[in-house]
């Protein structure tokens, strides 16, 4: 139990890939084993991340605990360096837990699912070392491993247009964070560590000139390198175009990883190294991301609100909750040390987690009703509430959750933001809030053209007779269901470990 | 008297060709493991090598020299560095790896087995020479055999064709850089070949600035550098699958290593005063290999231009005359010599069944050849330089000299990772998803147990590299370090 004790984090963030190997060696006929094999290997990481966040000291969510650290790449002075504080806590959270749902969801799979199920566990690995890295080469690592596994899963277990979702997916991704990759080395070169604590502060201190140029002109480019390589990632407006795509085309539980967790990176890595690497230029800059989060709010809003097929429809509304995340951050970029940043970061944060868990849960559910029907588009439901009832609820439930009903996870986390923001960026703030107007209007949209109005017969009689969601399902949805309520009411438990640390570190 | 491990590694292929050449010919079962046999015992050797390399003493160790000519100063003067000992592991491993794809071979396998293993003999003469004269005397020992093994074994559309190109751009660039070891011989007054005394000899300015670009780029040209660069991916196309898989894993090491040895070591204030001309030439190695590749449907010659693309990044690292640029080059030139074998491997395999590498016209080949497609998509990551594999060690150091030097460069050449990425992708997707094309049904074989072998040494070199850098790059770094001795004493 000592190892244990002295490695959790590497072994959460290890035993997915040992579950993967031991389904390596299993025969691949044994469908139900593999698929058992899997999910109950999933529940480990979790079952241990719960032991982590509950002997975490909250009072100190700002320094970083469990630390570990060996030496990885000598030569270049980068040690394998991982730790969790309050910020990457809640994000670990997130991800082991969405992962064993999306498994369970997987379960319906029927093609290749031993590699499907080996993928999905190497991916979870990939994200959880992002949010668990303390040295910039090691979040590079694992920030680019994770498109390996998400790449296939789109472009082997897709739907018709894969192979170019998939490619346009890695392409995007991989030349987004070329920049990154060259300003990682540039820190490299000027420091000679990669740990971030050390390179943060010898980074914000640095004046003068540097490689021949001003260090402003120097700072003022790799921030760019940075915000572009983690806004594609978010994604943030204009370069939202490679998520529509790769949404539609995934199977139904790379979508809820996708929008549930992937996004979580870009909007990490703001929080995590652009503002405390870039302090000036980020409030410098402030005005531009809050520009660029209204527009995704906006523009994610009126292209969700455009579409006819569900699929899409849910991943544009993933634009727009994400553009809330990155006004928060913007907000909180300008107001540097004061409370309104503070309130807004925790906005940011919160909706972080509020959107994995009702992005997971919509993609779901278009999932769940797609794997019946055979169709995302809307047209062709249509008043199908009193064939599946309990489905219908699930969906209104979410759906509200989505919407940022009061009552439900989306209202705290999306009025935190605005609350924040308001002080700092009121005009941006005003219109982010009209395009949150249009939030309610697509998921009126969906919901209205799946579950009310005149019924499509097709679905009510014979061979396409809609069946309810099965137990399955339901027990894939109850644990979001729970969360999405527990956080609207009473959010003070996640929220208290992200403040802790958010206070200190904005 | 200690084991001569370097010189037993150096002759016994040779000893091995000359007994296989003895056996009948038609004994092909017998010609095959006696074969396997002495590429084990080279790869146990390289191996005892590598692990009983004392990094902390560093410096060239397992010395052995017999004089061979002294009226000329030239002597059988053998040893192994930092830089060197990987390399020593890789041609032992390519061997091996390559005999194994060989089995299949029907033709002649007896002249077959003998010519490549005079060709290996003279690879791994070339990295333990410490002798200039040796140096060149292995170096001639291995092209040769290139040559024969092309032009018989190779292609039938193109290999005579591809055999001459390749023989005539090395003799001539040899022919260049010997002429320079001359002048050097000469110029120093020294009487000797020995290179560890020519480090030494501190010519002039003057000298080294005339005969640096020779010696270097009369070497380079076997390492494919821009603008000598097409007779490799003609070379590579015509050759069979082993020789291919010598030829880029090893042989355009050869040139890269012999560059460095003899052109940098030797003539360090020359390398200094032309290393931004060396250094231009590879950035467009780089970048224009990669969107070259992009271009091809043929898959030997992607991996051909992809090879003078990462060979690029090679000759980049070692000139940027930094630290960290040459350890990655090194580390690059085992990583992408690795990698190569890999891809030429399973290419081959592919090639056996499917009689075609026209891209468009292959497909599906996933299921039926599993342990193929798993390896060629390791390949394949390695070569787009993604993290936890051998590549991204080797490139991210590269890219970290070149930042020392010349920022906007890095710049340039970062755009060769996207489009590797795009080109490989699209090969993997095209090679071994989809549909498999009708004609193909009940022809795709799968592979030997023993091919399984060659694909996992392979493979698992590349992750286990890229996971565990430490296993290779401080060694590296201690070659890399006498050379930045040499370079800054001069």
């Amino acid at each position: 139990m000592d190892f244990l004790s002295n490695h959790l984090l590497s072994v959460i963030l290890f035993f997915p890939v040992f579950v993967a190997l031991v389904i390596w060696f299993l025969p691949k006929e044994e469908e139900t084993l593999i698929r058992w094999t899997a999910f109950i290997g999933s529940l480990v990481p979790f079952a241990l991340t719960l032991v982590v966040w509950f002997s975490f000291d909250q009072s100190m969510s700002s320094v970083f605990q469990f630390e570990e650290n060996y030496i990885w790449y000598e030569t270049i002075n980068s040690n394998f360096h991982i730790g969790v504080d309050g910020i990457s806590l809640s994000m670990v959270l997130l991800t082991t837990l969405l992962t064993p749902l999306a498994i369970l969801a997987s379960f319906s799979v029927k093609d290749k699912i031993k590699p499907y199920m080996m993928l999905f566990l190497f991916l979870e690995m990939g994200m959880l070392g992002v949010f668990l890295a303390m040295d910039l080469l090691i979040f590079f690592v694992f920030w680019e491993i994770g498109l390996v596994p998400m790449y296939f899963l789109i472009n082997q277990w897709g739907s018709k247009n894969r192979n170019y979702a998939s490619l346009k997916f890695m392409i995007y991704t991989v030349g987004g964070s070329l920049g990154l990759l060259l300003a990682i080395q540039l820190l490299g070169v000027l420091f000679g560590t990669y740990d971030i604590a050390a390179v943060t502060e010898g980074w914000t201190a640095l004046s003068g000139t540097t490689m021949g140029m001003d260090v402003d002109t120097v700072k003022n480019i790799t921030f760019w390198a940075f915000v572009v390589a983690f806004a594609i990632k978010v994604p943030v407006w204009p370069f939202h175009t490679w998520l529509p795509d790769a949404h539609t085309e995934a199977p139904t539980a790379g979508s809820m990883i996708l929008a549930g967790v992937l996004l979580k990176l870009g909007a990490y890595g703001f929080i995590r190294l652009v503002l405390p690497l870039y302090p000036e230029q980020s409030a410098h800059f402030a005005g531009w991301l809050a520009f660029l989060a209204v527009m995704a709010i906006v523009f994610g809003a009126f292209g969700a609100y455009g579409q006819w097929d569900f699929k899409r429809l849910v991943a544009y509304s993933s634009v727009n909750h994400m553009g809330f995340v990155l006004l928060g951050i913007a907000a909180a970029a300008k107001a540097y040390g004061t409370a309104n940043a503070h309130i807004a970061m925790n906005g940011a944060i919160l909706q972080m987690f509020n959107h994995g868990l009702s992005a997971a849960g919509m993609f779901f559910l278009v999932g769940v009703i797609y794997e019946r029907t055979h169709t995302r588009d809307l047209r062709k439901f249509g008043g199908l509430f009193p064939l599946v009832p309990i489905y219908g609820g699930i969906l209104i439930f979410t759906s509200m959750a989505s919407l940022g009903l009061p009552g439900l996870n989306g209202f705290v986390s999306e009025f935190l933001v605005v609350r924040g923001a308001w002080g700092e960026l009121a005009g941006y703030t005003a219109a982010g809030m009209l395009g949150l107007l249009f939030t309610g209007a697509y998921i009126l949209k969906g919901v209205k053209n799946v579950l009310h109005g005149p019924m499509n017969e097709e679905w009510a009689h014979g061979e396409h007779k809609l069946t309810e969601i099965n137990t399955r399902e339901i027990v894939v949805m109850v644990p979001l269901m729970v969360l999405m309520l527990v956080l609207g009411i009473a959010p003070a438990w996640l929220l208290s470990v992200i403040n802790n640390a958010v206070t200190a570190l904005f | 008297m200690t084991f001569p491990i370097l010189s037993v590694i150096i002759f016994s292929p040779l000893v091995a060709a000359l007994i296989i050449l003895l056996m009948p010919a038609d004994r092909k079962t017998e010609i095959r493991v006696a074969a396997l046999v002495t590429a084990t015992f080279a790869l146990i050797l390289s191996l005892w090598v590598y692990l009983s390399y004392d990094q902390a003493a560093a410096g060239y160790q397992f010395i052995e020299k017999y004089s061979w000519m002294p009226q000329f100063g030239i002597s059988l003067h053998l040893g192994v560095d930092g830089i060197s000992t990987p390399l020593v592991l890789l041609t032992g491993v390519v061997m091996f790896t390559g005999v194994i794809i060989s089995w299949g071979i029907e033709d002649r396998p007896r002249e077959f087995f003998a010519f490549l293993f005079l060709l290996a003999s003279g690879v791994f003469g070339v990295f333990v020479a410490l002798d200039l004269f040796m140096l060149f005397f292995f170096y001639e020992i291995a092209v040769f055999p290139m040559y024969l093994l092309i032009a018989i074994w190779g292609w039938v559309k193109t290999r005579e064709y591809a055999a001459m190109k390749l023989t005539l751009y090395l003799f001539i660039g040899s022919v260049i850089a010997l002429v320079g070891a001359l002048a050097m011989y000469f110029e120093s007054g020294m009487g000797t070949f020995n290179m560890l005394t020519l480090e030494t000899a501190n010519f002039s300015p003057e000298f080294q600035k005339i005969w640096f670009l020779p010696v270097f780029m009369g070497f380079a040209v076997l390492g494919g550098i821009w603008p000598f660069h097409n007779w490799s991916p003609d070379g590579h196309v015509a050759a069979p699958t082993a020789v291919s898989m010598f030829h880029a894993g090893v042989l355009m090491k050869l040139g890269a290593f012999a560059a460095l040895r003899v052109g940098i070591m030797l003539l360090p204030v020359g390398a200094k005063e032309w290393s931004w001309l060396i250094f231009a030439f590879a950035t467009v190695n780089v970048v224009y290999g990669a969107f070259i590749a992009m271009t091809q449907t043929d898959l030997k010659y992607m991996i051909g231009f992809s090879s003078v693309s990462h060979m690029g990044l090679v000759v980049l690292g070692f000139s940027t005359l930094t630290a960290d640029g040459m350890t990655g080059a090194g580390v690059q030139m085992f990583s992408h010599g690795v990698m190569t074998a890999l891809f030429f491997a399973a290419t081959g395999m592919i090639y056996d069944r499917a009689h075609t590498r026209h891209i468009p016209e292959l497909g599906g080949m996933m299921k039926p050849l599993p342990w193929v497609g798993t390896a060629f998509i390791v390949g394949g990551l390695v070569s787009m330089g993604m993290p936890g594999f051998s590549g991204f060690v080797a490139e991210f150091p590269i890219f970290m000299g070149v930042w020392q030097v010349t920022p906007w460069v890095a710049i340039l050449a970062v755009i060769s990772i996207v489009i590797t990425a795009a080109y490989i992708m699209l090969a993997i997707r095209r090679t071994f998803f989809g549909e498999m094309p009708a004609a193909f049904e009940g022809h795709i074989t799968p592979i030997k147990a023993i091919d399984k072998i060659a694909l996992v040494l392979l493979a698992g070199l590349m992750i286990g590299l890229g996971m565990f850098p430490s296993i290779m790059v401080p060694m590296v770094a201690t070659g890399v370090e006498n050379v930045l001795r040499i370079l800054g004493g001069a």
